[in-house]
Protein backbone atom coordinates (compact mmCIF):
# COMPACT_ATOMS: atom_id res chain seq x y z
CA UNK A 1 0.00 0.00 0.00
CA UNK A 2 1.66 3.18 -1.17
CA UNK A 3 0.93 6.47 1.19
CA UNK A 4 -1.07 7.98 -1.15
CA UNK A 5 -3.08 5.53 -0.80
CA UNK A 6 -3.25 5.86 3.45
CA UNK A 7 -4.12 9.81 3.31
CA UNK A 8 -7.12 8.84 1.17
CA UNK A 9 -8.28 6.11 2.96
CA UNK A 10 -9.04 8.53 6.00
CA UNK A 11 -8.79 5.81 8.57
CA UNK A 12 -11.95 3.77 10.73
CA UNK A 13 -11.53 6.15 13.41
CA UNK A 14 -12.02 9.11 11.80
CA UNK A 15 -15.15 8.46 10.24
CA UNK A 16 -16.70 7.98 14.27
CA UNK A 17 -19.10 5.86 14.05
CA UNK A 18 -17.88 3.84 17.42
CA UNK A 19 -20.24 3.83 20.73
CA UNK A 20 -20.69 7.00 22.39
CA UNK A 21 -18.69 8.92 19.50
CA UNK A 22 -20.21 12.11 20.13
CA UNK A 23 -17.77 12.51 23.26
CA UNK A 24 -15.21 9.86 22.90
CA UNK A 25 -13.96 9.99 19.91
CA UNK A 26 -11.26 7.15 19.89
CA UNK A 27 -9.98 4.59 21.83
CA UNK A 28 -5.96 3.73 21.32
CA UNK A 29 -4.39 0.67 23.52
CA UNK A 30 -0.88 0.09 23.06
CA UNK A 31 1.41 -2.60 24.42
CA UNK A 32 5.29 -2.36 24.56
CA UNK A 33 7.61 -4.77 23.87
CA UNK A 34 11.36 -5.76 23.71
CA UNK A 35 13.56 -8.62 22.68
CA UNK A 36 15.16 -10.16 24.95
CA UNK A 37 18.95 -9.19 25.70
CA UNK A 38 19.22 -6.66 22.92
CA UNK A 39 20.00 -3.24 23.97
CA UNK A 40 16.58 -0.87 23.72
CA UNK A 41 16.48 1.28 20.69
CA UNK A 42 18.14 4.50 22.96
CA UNK A 43 20.83 2.73 24.17
CA UNK A 44 21.73 0.38 20.72
CA UNK A 45 24.17 1.07 18.49
CA UNK A 46 22.80 2.13 14.60
CA UNK A 47 24.03 -1.63 13.54
CA UNK A 48 22.53 -3.53 16.35
CA UNK A 49 18.99 -1.55 16.14
CA UNK A 50 19.06 -2.49 12.26
CA UNK A 51 19.60 -6.09 13.26
CA UNK A 52 16.34 -6.04 15.59
CA UNK A 53 14.67 -4.25 13.13
CA UNK A 54 15.36 -7.23 10.64
CA UNK A 55 14.32 -10.12 12.79
CA UNK A 56 11.34 -8.17 14.15
CA UNK A 57 9.97 -6.48 10.48
CA UNK A 58 8.69 -9.62 8.85
CA UNK A 59 7.30 -11.06 11.30
CA UNK A 60 5.29 -8.31 11.92
CA UNK A 61 4.60 -8.14 8.04
CA UNK A 62 3.75 -11.69 7.51
CA UNK A 63 0.25 -11.43 10.18
CA UNK A 64 -2.82 -12.06 9.14
CA UNK A 65 -3.76 -8.36 10.61
CA UNK A 66 -1.31 -7.02 8.31
CA UNK A 67 -2.26 -8.00 4.63
CA UNK A 68 -2.32 -5.59 2.70
CA UNK A 69 -0.44 -2.98 5.05
CA UNK A 70 1.15 0.04 4.58
CA UNK A 71 5.11 -0.50 5.87
CA UNK A 72 7.84 1.73 6.05
CA UNK A 73 11.06 2.90 7.01
CA UNK A 74 11.34 5.90 8.73
CA UNK A 75 14.16 7.29 6.96
CA UNK A 76 11.93 6.40 3.36
CA UNK A 77 9.14 8.85 4.53
CA UNK A 78 9.52 12.69 4.13
CA UNK A 79 9.38 14.79 7.51
CA UNK A 80 5.90 16.40 6.13
CA UNK A 81 4.56 12.51 5.78
CA UNK A 82 5.48 11.85 9.31
CA UNK A 83 3.94 14.46 10.77
CA UNK A 84 0.56 13.32 8.93
CA UNK A 85 1.05 9.96 10.96
CA UNK A 86 1.52 11.90 13.69
CA UNK A 87 -1.74 14.02 13.44
CA UNK A 88 -3.53 11.13 12.50
CA UNK A 89 -2.14 9.17 15.72
CA UNK A 90 -0.55 6.30 13.91
CA UNK A 91 2.89 6.89 15.25
CA UNK A 92 4.29 8.71 18.41
CA UNK A 93 5.68 12.55 18.16
CA UNK A 94 8.80 10.61 19.61
CA UNK A 95 9.20 7.74 16.60
CA UNK A 96 8.61 10.59 13.94
CA UNK A 97 12.42 11.77 14.72
CA UNK A 98 13.50 8.21 13.83
CA UNK A 99 15.32 7.33 10.83
CA UNK A 100 17.62 4.90 10.23
CA UNK A 101 16.74 1.47 12.30
CA UNK A 102 13.27 2.01 12.92
CA UNK A 103 10.05 1.43 10.94
CA UNK A 104 6.44 1.98 10.91
CA UNK A 105 3.47 -1.01 9.74
CA UNK A 106 0.11 -0.45 9.55
CA UNK A 107 -3.61 -2.41 7.96
CA UNK A 108 -5.31 -0.79 5.49
CA UNK A 109 -8.29 0.09 7.92
CA UNK A 110 -5.75 1.75 10.38
CA UNK A 111 -6.86 0.02 13.32
CA UNK A 112 -3.44 -1.26 13.90
CA UNK A 113 -0.59 0.45 13.81
CA UNK A 114 2.85 -1.76 14.54
CA UNK A 115 6.47 0.73 15.40
CA UNK A 116 9.73 -0.64 15.53
CA UNK A 117 12.19 0.71 17.24
CA UNK A 118 10.77 3.22 18.49
CA UNK A 119 11.42 3.41 22.99
CA UNK A 120 11.09 0.23 22.82
CA UNK A 121 11.50 -2.61 19.64
CA UNK A 122 7.86 -2.93 19.38
CA UNK A 123 4.89 -0.63 20.05
CA UNK A 124 1.62 -2.36 18.83
CA UNK A 125 -1.45 0.31 18.97
CA UNK A 126 -5.02 -0.43 18.20
CA UNK A 127 -6.97 2.57 17.73
CA UNK A 128 -10.65 2.26 17.37
CA UNK A 129 -13.35 4.58 16.91
CA UNK A 130 -15.61 5.40 20.38
CA UNK A 131 -15.92 3.96 23.17
CA UNK A 132 -14.04 0.76 22.25
CA UNK A 133 -11.25 -0.23 24.45
CA UNK A 134 -12.00 -3.66 25.14
CA UNK A 135 -12.19 -4.28 21.37
CA UNK A 136 -8.72 -2.31 20.79
CA UNK A 137 -7.16 -4.75 23.15
CA UNK A 138 -8.20 -7.59 21.72
CA UNK A 139 -6.38 -7.17 18.77
CA UNK A 140 -3.55 -6.02 19.83
CA UNK A 141 -3.60 -8.95 22.95
CA UNK A 142 -4.16 -11.19 19.85
CA UNK A 143 -1.22 -9.70 17.68
CA UNK A 144 0.90 -10.17 20.65
CA UNK A 145 -0.05 -13.84 20.65
CA UNK A 146 0.88 -14.30 17.36
CA UNK A 147 4.37 -12.50 17.52
CA UNK A 148 5.54 -13.83 20.73
CA UNK A 149 5.78 -17.21 19.10
CA UNK A 150 8.10 -15.89 16.61
CA UNK A 151 10.15 -13.54 18.92
CA UNK A 152 12.08 -14.40 22.31
CA UNK A 153 10.37 -10.94 24.26
CA UNK A 154 12.10 -9.72 27.27
CA UNK A 155 9.93 -11.64 30.18
CA UNK A 156 10.76 -11.38 34.23
CA UNK A 157 8.23 -13.66 35.90
CA UNK A 158 8.15 -11.05 38.72
CA UNK A 159 7.97 -8.05 37.13
CA UNK A 160 6.20 -9.24 33.83
CA UNK A 161 7.39 -7.54 30.52
CA UNK A 162 10.27 -5.64 30.59
CA UNK A 163 10.67 -2.03 29.03
CA UNK A 164 12.74 0.88 28.73
CA UNK A 165 11.41 2.86 30.93
CA UNK A 166 10.54 1.66 34.57
CA UNK A 167 7.03 3.49 33.80
CA UNK A 168 5.87 0.72 31.44
CA UNK A 169 6.84 -2.61 32.73
CA UNK A 170 4.43 -5.03 34.01
CA UNK A 171 1.98 -5.60 31.04
CA UNK A 172 3.04 -2.63 28.66
CA UNK A 173 -0.25 -1.70 28.58
CA UNK A 174 -1.04 1.95 27.87
CA UNK A 175 -5.26 2.20 27.44
CA UNK A 176 -6.34 5.93 26.67
CA UNK A 177 -9.47 7.85 24.76
CA UNK A 178 -9.72 11.03 23.84
CA UNK A 179 -12.29 12.37 25.06
CA UNK A 180 -14.52 16.04 23.45
CA UNK A 181 -15.42 17.77 26.85
CA UNK A 182 -16.84 21.23 25.75
CA UNK A 183 -19.60 21.48 28.23
CA UNK A 184 -17.20 20.63 31.16
CA UNK A 185 -14.85 23.52 30.20
CA UNK A 186 -17.40 25.56 29.35
CA UNK A 187 -19.66 25.31 32.82
CA UNK A 188 -15.61 25.38 34.43
CA UNK A 189 -16.14 21.72 35.90
CA UNK A 190 -13.45 20.04 34.46
CA UNK A 191 -10.34 20.99 36.71
CA UNK A 192 -12.60 18.71 39.45
CA UNK A 193 -13.05 16.16 37.00
CA UNK A 194 -9.50 16.30 36.33
CA UNK A 195 -8.63 16.20 39.82
CA UNK A 196 -10.92 13.10 40.97
CA UNK A 197 -9.66 10.88 37.98
CA UNK A 198 -5.98 11.68 39.06
CA UNK A 199 -6.58 10.59 42.66
CA UNK A 200 -7.49 7.24 41.68
CA UNK A 201 -4.33 6.60 39.53
CA UNK A 202 -5.46 7.48 35.98
CA UNK A 203 -3.82 10.65 33.98
CA UNK A 204 -5.99 13.15 32.10
CA UNK A 205 -4.22 15.54 29.88
CA UNK A 206 -5.49 18.06 27.14
CA UNK A 207 -4.56 16.48 23.92
CA UNK A 208 -2.63 19.69 23.47
CA UNK A 209 -2.37 21.97 26.11
CA UNK A 210 -3.15 21.51 30.26
CA UNK A 211 -6.62 21.85 31.93
CA UNK A 212 -8.31 24.97 30.87
CA UNK A 213 -6.29 25.67 27.88
CA UNK A 214 -6.76 22.41 26.55
CA UNK A 215 -7.21 22.97 23.10
CA UNK A 216 -10.28 22.09 20.86
CA UNK A 217 -11.45 21.28 24.65
CA UNK A 218 -9.93 17.70 23.81
CA UNK A 219 -8.45 15.74 26.68
CA UNK A 220 -6.91 11.76 26.78
CA UNK A 221 -7.87 10.11 29.91
CA UNK A 222 -5.22 6.88 30.08
CA UNK A 223 -3.80 4.46 32.72
CA UNK A 224 -0.57 5.68 34.88
CA UNK A 225 0.43 2.32 36.43
CA UNK A 226 1.23 -0.98 34.62
CA UNK A 227 2.83 -3.01 36.96
CA UNK A 228 0.10 -4.97 39.68
CA UNK A 229 -2.79 -4.62 37.88
CA UNK A 230 -4.03 -7.33 34.84
CA UNK A 231 -4.88 -6.25 31.41
CA UNK A 232 -8.63 -6.59 31.79
CA UNK A 233 -8.46 -5.16 34.93
CA UNK A 234 -7.24 -1.83 33.62
CA UNK A 235 -9.46 -1.77 30.54
CA UNK A 236 -12.70 -2.10 32.67
CA UNK A 237 -11.64 0.18 35.05
CA UNK A 238 -10.50 2.97 32.13
CA UNK A 239 -13.86 2.23 30.60
CA UNK A 240 -16.20 2.46 33.59
CA UNK A 241 -14.09 5.77 34.42
CA UNK A 242 -14.53 7.52 30.57
CA UNK A 243 -18.72 6.53 31.30
CA UNK A 244 -18.87 8.24 34.21
CA UNK A 245 -16.77 11.80 32.50
CA UNK A 246 -19.45 10.99 29.26
CA UNK A 247 -22.86 11.55 32.38
CA UNK A 248 -20.46 14.63 33.56
CA UNK A 249 -20.44 15.78 30.19
CA UNK A 250 -23.94 15.40 29.29
CA UNK A 251 -25.30 17.15 33.01
CA UNK A 252 -22.51 20.00 31.96
CA UNK A 253 -24.35 20.21 28.37
CA UNK A 254 -27.89 20.38 30.23
CA UNK A 255 -26.73 22.65 32.65
CA UNK A 256 -25.45 25.30 29.98
CA UNK A 257 -28.87 24.95 27.95
CA UNK A 258 -30.90 25.23 31.11
CA UNK A 259 -28.80 28.11 33.29
CA UNK A 260 -26.50 29.38 30.29
CA UNK A 261 -28.22 28.94 27.41
CA UNK A 262 -27.62 32.87 26.44
CA UNK A 263 -23.79 32.19 26.65
CA UNK A 264 -23.92 28.82 25.01
CA UNK A 265 -25.83 30.39 21.71
CA UNK A 266 -23.59 33.49 21.78
CA UNK A 267 -20.49 30.81 21.65
CA UNK A 268 -21.74 28.48 18.95
CA UNK A 269 -23.39 31.82 16.92
CA UNK A 270 -19.88 33.22 16.75
CA UNK A 271 -17.55 30.21 16.12
CA UNK A 272 -19.95 29.50 13.10
CA UNK A 273 -19.47 33.40 12.04
CA UNK A 274 -15.91 33.76 12.11
CA UNK A 275 -15.22 30.07 10.97
CA UNK A 276 -17.54 31.36 8.34
CA UNK A 277 -16.05 34.44 7.24
CA UNK A 278 -12.27 34.38 8.56
CA UNK A 279 -9.52 34.78 6.01
CA UNK A 280 -6.93 33.48 8.04
CA UNK A 281 -7.21 31.33 11.34
CA UNK A 282 -4.18 29.75 13.37
CA UNK A 283 -4.83 25.90 14.26
CA UNK A 284 -5.22 26.56 17.98
CA UNK A 285 -8.36 29.03 16.86
CA UNK A 286 -9.58 26.02 14.69
CA UNK A 287 -9.69 23.55 17.10
CA UNK A 288 -11.38 25.76 19.93
CA UNK A 289 -14.13 27.30 17.16
CA UNK A 290 -14.29 23.60 15.49
CA UNK A 291 -15.35 22.11 18.76
CA UNK A 292 -18.07 24.40 19.76
CA UNK A 293 -19.41 23.44 16.38
CA UNK A 294 -19.15 20.10 16.98
CA UNK A 295 -21.12 20.55 20.40
CA UNK A 296 -23.68 22.48 18.17
CA UNK A 297 -24.31 19.25 16.26
CA UNK A 298 -24.13 17.18 19.20
CA UNK A 299 -27.25 19.60 20.82
CA UNK A 300 -29.12 19.84 17.53
CA UNK A 301 -28.31 22.87 16.44
CA UNK A 302 -26.91 22.15 13.13
CA UNK A 303 -28.33 19.02 11.30
CA UNK A 304 -27.01 15.25 12.54
CA UNK A 305 -25.39 14.67 8.49
CA UNK A 306 -23.12 18.37 9.41
CA UNK A 307 -21.46 16.29 11.42
CA UNK A 308 -18.95 14.05 9.35
CA UNK A 309 -17.57 17.57 7.63
CA UNK A 310 -16.63 19.20 11.00
CA UNK A 311 -14.82 15.88 12.29
CA UNK A 312 -12.55 15.60 9.04
CA UNK A 313 -11.79 19.10 9.92
CA UNK A 314 -10.45 18.56 12.85
CA UNK A 315 -8.03 16.32 11.30
CA UNK A 316 -8.06 18.30 7.98
CA UNK A 317 -6.87 21.82 9.33
CA UNK A 318 -3.95 20.69 11.12
CA UNK A 319 -0.41 21.85 9.92
CA UNK A 320 0.96 18.73 8.35
CA UNK A 321 -2.35 17.87 6.37
CA UNK A 322 -2.95 21.16 4.96
CA UNK A 323 0.73 21.32 3.21
CA UNK A 324 0.00 17.54 2.26
CA UNK A 325 -3.15 18.52 0.79
CA UNK A 326 -1.67 21.93 -1.73
CA UNK A 327 1.48 19.61 -1.87
CA UNK A 328 4.06 22.48 -1.00
CA UNK A 329 5.86 23.51 1.67
CA UNK A 330 3.79 26.07 3.56
CA UNK A 331 4.81 28.73 6.23
CA UNK A 332 2.74 29.88 9.04
CA UNK A 333 1.14 32.30 7.66
CA UNK A 334 0.06 30.82 4.35
CA UNK A 335 -1.02 27.73 6.17
CA UNK A 336 -3.47 30.45 8.53
CA UNK A 337 -4.89 31.40 4.83
CA UNK A 338 -5.29 28.08 3.28
CA UNK A 339 -7.19 26.65 6.95
CA UNK A 340 -8.91 29.77 7.01
CA UNK A 341 -9.84 29.10 2.65
CA UNK A 342 -10.80 24.98 3.20
CA UNK A 343 -12.88 25.90 6.64
CA UNK A 344 -14.62 28.74 4.58
CA UNK A 345 -15.47 26.28 1.49
CA UNK A 346 -16.72 23.51 3.50
CA UNK A 347 -18.82 25.83 6.03
CA UNK A 348 -20.59 26.83 2.53
CA UNK A 349 -23.20 24.36 2.46
CA UNK A 350 -23.70 24.77 6.46
CA UNK A 351 -26.98 26.08 7.78
CA UNK A 352 -27.00 28.54 9.97
CA UNK A 353 -27.48 27.77 14.07
CA UNK A 354 -31.04 27.08 14.83
CA UNK A 355 -31.52 26.96 18.94
CA UNK A 356 -35.15 26.16 18.32
CA UNK A 357 -34.35 22.13 17.27
CA UNK A 358 -32.06 21.79 20.65
CA UNK A 359 -33.14 18.83 22.34
CA UNK A 360 -33.76 19.63 26.02
CA UNK A 361 -33.77 17.09 28.53
CA UNK A 362 -36.46 17.27 31.17
CA UNK A 363 -34.79 15.22 33.39
CA UNK A 364 -31.35 15.91 33.66
CA UNK A 365 -29.74 14.59 36.85
CA UNK A 366 -31.19 16.86 39.28
CA UNK A 367 -29.94 20.16 37.14
CA UNK A 368 -33.52 20.57 35.55
CA UNK A 369 -36.44 21.80 37.68
CA UNK A 370 -34.44 24.94 39.45
CA UNK A 371 -35.62 28.56 38.32
CA UNK A 372 -32.75 29.67 35.92
CA UNK A 373 -30.71 32.08 37.43
CA UNK A 374 -30.34 36.16 36.34
CA UNK A 375 -26.64 36.13 33.92
CA UNK B 1 19.62 26.57 43.09
CA UNK B 2 20.78 25.31 40.13
CA UNK B 3 17.82 23.75 37.64
CA UNK B 4 17.76 20.04 38.04
CA UNK B 5 17.28 19.09 34.43
CA UNK B 6 19.83 21.72 32.26
CA UNK B 7 21.67 22.18 35.76
CA UNK B 8 22.91 25.64 34.28
CA UNK B 9 19.79 28.13 34.55
CA UNK B 10 18.71 29.20 37.96
CA UNK B 11 15.39 27.17 39.31
CA UNK B 12 12.68 29.24 39.13
CA UNK B 13 9.93 26.81 39.45
CA UNK B 14 9.63 24.46 42.50
CA UNK B 15 7.60 21.11 42.67
CA UNK B 16 6.66 18.82 45.37
CA UNK B 17 4.61 15.98 44.99
CA UNK B 18 4.11 12.72 47.94
CA UNK B 19 3.76 9.33 46.21
CA UNK B 20 2.34 7.00 48.72
CA UNK B 21 3.68 8.88 51.49
CA UNK B 22 7.53 9.62 49.96
CA UNK B 23 8.03 13.29 48.97
CA UNK B 24 9.98 13.95 45.95
CA UNK B 25 11.03 17.54 44.82
CA UNK B 26 11.99 18.83 41.52
CA UNK B 27 13.72 22.20 40.99
CA UNK B 28 13.49 23.49 37.57
CA UNK B 29 14.32 26.61 35.19
CA UNK B 30 11.59 28.59 33.57
CA UNK B 31 12.73 27.14 30.33
CA UNK B 32 12.84 23.69 31.26
CA UNK B 33 9.93 23.84 32.83
CA UNK B 34 7.97 25.01 29.69
CA UNK B 35 9.88 22.32 27.98
CA UNK B 36 8.51 19.97 30.26
CA UNK B 37 4.90 21.46 30.27
CA UNK B 38 4.64 22.12 33.85
CA UNK B 39 1.86 24.54 34.06
CA UNK B 40 -0.56 22.64 35.87
CA UNK B 41 0.78 20.76 39.10
CA UNK B 42 -1.95 18.76 39.20
CA UNK B 43 -1.34 16.98 36.15
CA UNK B 44 0.21 14.02 34.69
CA UNK B 45 3.43 15.98 32.79
CA UNK B 46 4.87 16.25 36.52
CA UNK B 47 4.66 12.78 37.44
CA UNK B 48 6.60 11.71 34.82
CA UNK B 49 8.76 14.27 35.61
CA UNK B 50 9.34 13.30 38.80
CA UNK B 51 9.85 9.35 37.41
CA UNK B 52 13.08 10.68 34.86
CA UNK B 53 14.73 12.49 37.66
CA UNK B 54 14.13 10.65 41.05
CA UNK B 55 14.58 7.68 39.34
CA UNK B 56 18.45 8.36 38.74
CA UNK B 57 18.67 8.73 42.66
CA UNK B 58 17.16 5.99 43.64
CA UNK B 59 19.49 3.74 41.48
CA UNK B 60 22.27 5.40 42.54
CA UNK B 61 21.70 4.17 46.00
CA UNK B 62 21.11 0.94 45.01
CA UNK B 63 24.13 0.16 43.05
CA UNK B 64 26.98 2.57 42.84
CA UNK B 65 29.30 1.27 40.24
CA UNK B 66 27.25 -1.27 38.57
CA UNK B 67 27.22 -1.49 35.16
CA UNK B 68 25.24 -4.12 33.09
CA UNK B 69 26.96 -6.96 32.00
CA UNK B 70 25.06 -7.65 28.82
CA UNK B 71 25.05 -4.48 27.82
CA UNK B 72 27.40 -1.88 29.22
CA UNK B 73 24.82 0.43 30.89
CA UNK B 74 25.98 2.29 33.84
CA UNK B 75 23.76 4.16 36.60
CA UNK B 76 24.86 7.00 34.93
CA UNK B 77 23.28 6.60 31.65
CA UNK B 78 20.31 6.21 33.18
CA UNK B 79 20.69 9.37 35.15
CA UNK B 80 20.76 10.83 31.75
CA UNK B 81 18.03 9.40 29.51
CA UNK B 82 15.62 7.91 32.45
CA UNK B 83 15.63 4.98 30.46
CA UNK B 84 17.14 2.00 30.81
CA UNK B 85 19.98 0.04 28.53
CA UNK B 86 18.34 -3.96 28.06
CA UNK B 87 16.41 -6.01 29.74
CA UNK B 88 18.78 -7.48 32.09
CA UNK B 89 19.53 -3.99 33.87
CA UNK B 90 16.57 -4.65 35.77
CA UNK B 91 18.38 -7.46 37.14
CA UNK B 92 21.42 -5.36 37.40
CA UNK B 93 20.17 -2.52 38.91
CA UNK B 94 17.45 -4.49 40.82
CA UNK B 95 18.03 -3.63 44.62
CA UNK B 96 17.72 0.36 43.18
CA UNK B 97 14.99 -0.42 40.82
CA UNK B 98 12.84 -2.00 43.34
CA UNK B 99 11.74 0.87 45.33
CA UNK B 100 11.80 3.12 42.49
CA UNK B 101 9.04 0.79 40.81
CA UNK B 102 7.03 0.53 44.40
CA UNK B 103 6.80 4.20 44.24
CA UNK B 104 5.82 4.31 40.52
CA UNK B 105 3.18 1.56 40.32
CA UNK B 106 -0.20 0.43 42.18
CA UNK B 107 1.80 -3.06 43.17
CA UNK B 108 5.56 -4.92 42.83
CA UNK B 109 4.60 -8.05 40.90
CA UNK B 110 3.41 -8.44 37.58
CA UNK B 111 -0.56 -10.62 37.78
CA UNK B 112 -1.31 -9.98 33.62
CA UNK B 113 -0.56 -11.52 30.83
CA UNK B 114 2.15 -14.52 30.61
CA UNK B 115 3.95 -15.49 27.28
CA UNK B 116 3.72 -18.62 26.13
CA UNK B 117 6.97 -19.67 27.50
CA UNK B 118 6.39 -18.77 30.74
CA UNK B 119 3.66 -20.81 30.78
CA UNK B 120 5.80 -23.99 29.68
CA UNK B 121 8.63 -22.77 32.28
CA UNK B 122 6.43 -22.29 35.53
CA UNK B 123 4.68 -25.93 34.30
CA UNK B 124 8.64 -27.33 34.54
CA UNK B 125 8.95 -25.39 37.80
CA UNK B 126 5.96 -27.35 39.14
CA UNK B 127 6.94 -30.68 38.23
CA UNK B 128 10.67 -30.03 39.91
CA UNK B 129 8.97 -29.00 43.11
CA UNK B 130 7.31 -32.50 43.18
CA UNK B 131 9.71 -34.52 42.15
CA UNK B 132 12.52 -33.06 44.81
CA UNK B 133 9.58 -34.01 47.11
CA UNK B 134 8.77 -36.94 46.43
CA UNK B 135 12.47 -38.29 46.05
CA UNK B 136 13.44 -36.66 49.74
CA UNK B 137 9.94 -38.98 50.76
CA UNK B 138 11.73 -41.54 49.11
CA UNK B 139 15.09 -41.42 50.86
CA UNK B 140 13.31 -40.86 53.93
CA UNK B 141 11.64 -43.81 53.49
CA UNK B 142 14.46 -45.96 52.52
CA UNK B 143 12.63 -46.67 49.59
CA UNK B 144 16.13 -46.54 47.04
CA UNK B 145 14.80 -48.16 44.11
CA UNK B 146 12.26 -45.23 43.42
CA UNK B 147 14.82 -42.61 44.45
CA UNK B 148 17.30 -43.62 42.04
CA UNK B 149 14.03 -43.54 39.04
CA UNK B 150 13.34 -39.79 41.01
CA UNK B 151 16.65 -38.60 40.50
CA UNK B 152 17.49 -39.57 36.83
CA UNK B 153 13.81 -37.93 36.27
CA UNK B 154 15.46 -34.47 38.08
CA UNK B 155 18.57 -34.99 36.32
CA UNK B 156 16.15 -35.41 32.44
CA UNK B 157 14.11 -31.94 33.68
CA UNK B 158 17.18 -29.86 34.31
CA UNK B 159 18.61 -31.00 30.86
CA UNK B 160 15.26 -29.88 29.23
CA UNK B 161 15.29 -26.81 30.74
CA UNK B 162 18.68 -25.33 30.26
CA UNK B 163 18.21 -26.52 26.48
CA UNK B 164 14.43 -24.35 26.67
CA UNK B 165 14.92 -21.49 24.90
CA UNK B 166 15.91 -18.49 27.26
Amino acid sequence: MKFANVIAAGGEWLRGEGPHHQIVISSRVRLARNLRHRSFPGWAKKTERTQVLELIKPRVEELPEMQDSFSELLQDLSALEKQVLVERHLISREHAAKSVGSAVIMNRRQTLSIMVNEEDHLRMQSIRSGLQLKNAFKLVDKVDSTLEGKLDFAYDPRLGYLTACPTNVGTGMRASAMLHLPGLVLSEMINQVIQAVNKIGLAVRGLYGEGTEAMGNLFQISNQTTLGEKEEEIVSRLSKVIETIIEKEHDARQMLIQKKSNTLWDQIGRAYGVLTFAHAMTSKEALNLLSIIKLGVDLGAFPEDRRLPIDELFIDTQPAHLQKSSQQKLNAEERDELRAQIIRERLRVFPKPDISKVARESTGNGTSSEPTHNE
Amino acid sequence: MLCDVCKCNDATVFLTQILEGKMQKVNLCDSCSKEKGVQDPTGFALADLLLGIGAAEEIEKGAPTQKCTVCGFTQADFKKTGRLGCSACYITFSEGLGSLLKAMHKGTEHIGKLPQRAHREIELADRMRTLTHDLQKAVAEENYESAAALRDQIKQLETQSATSPR
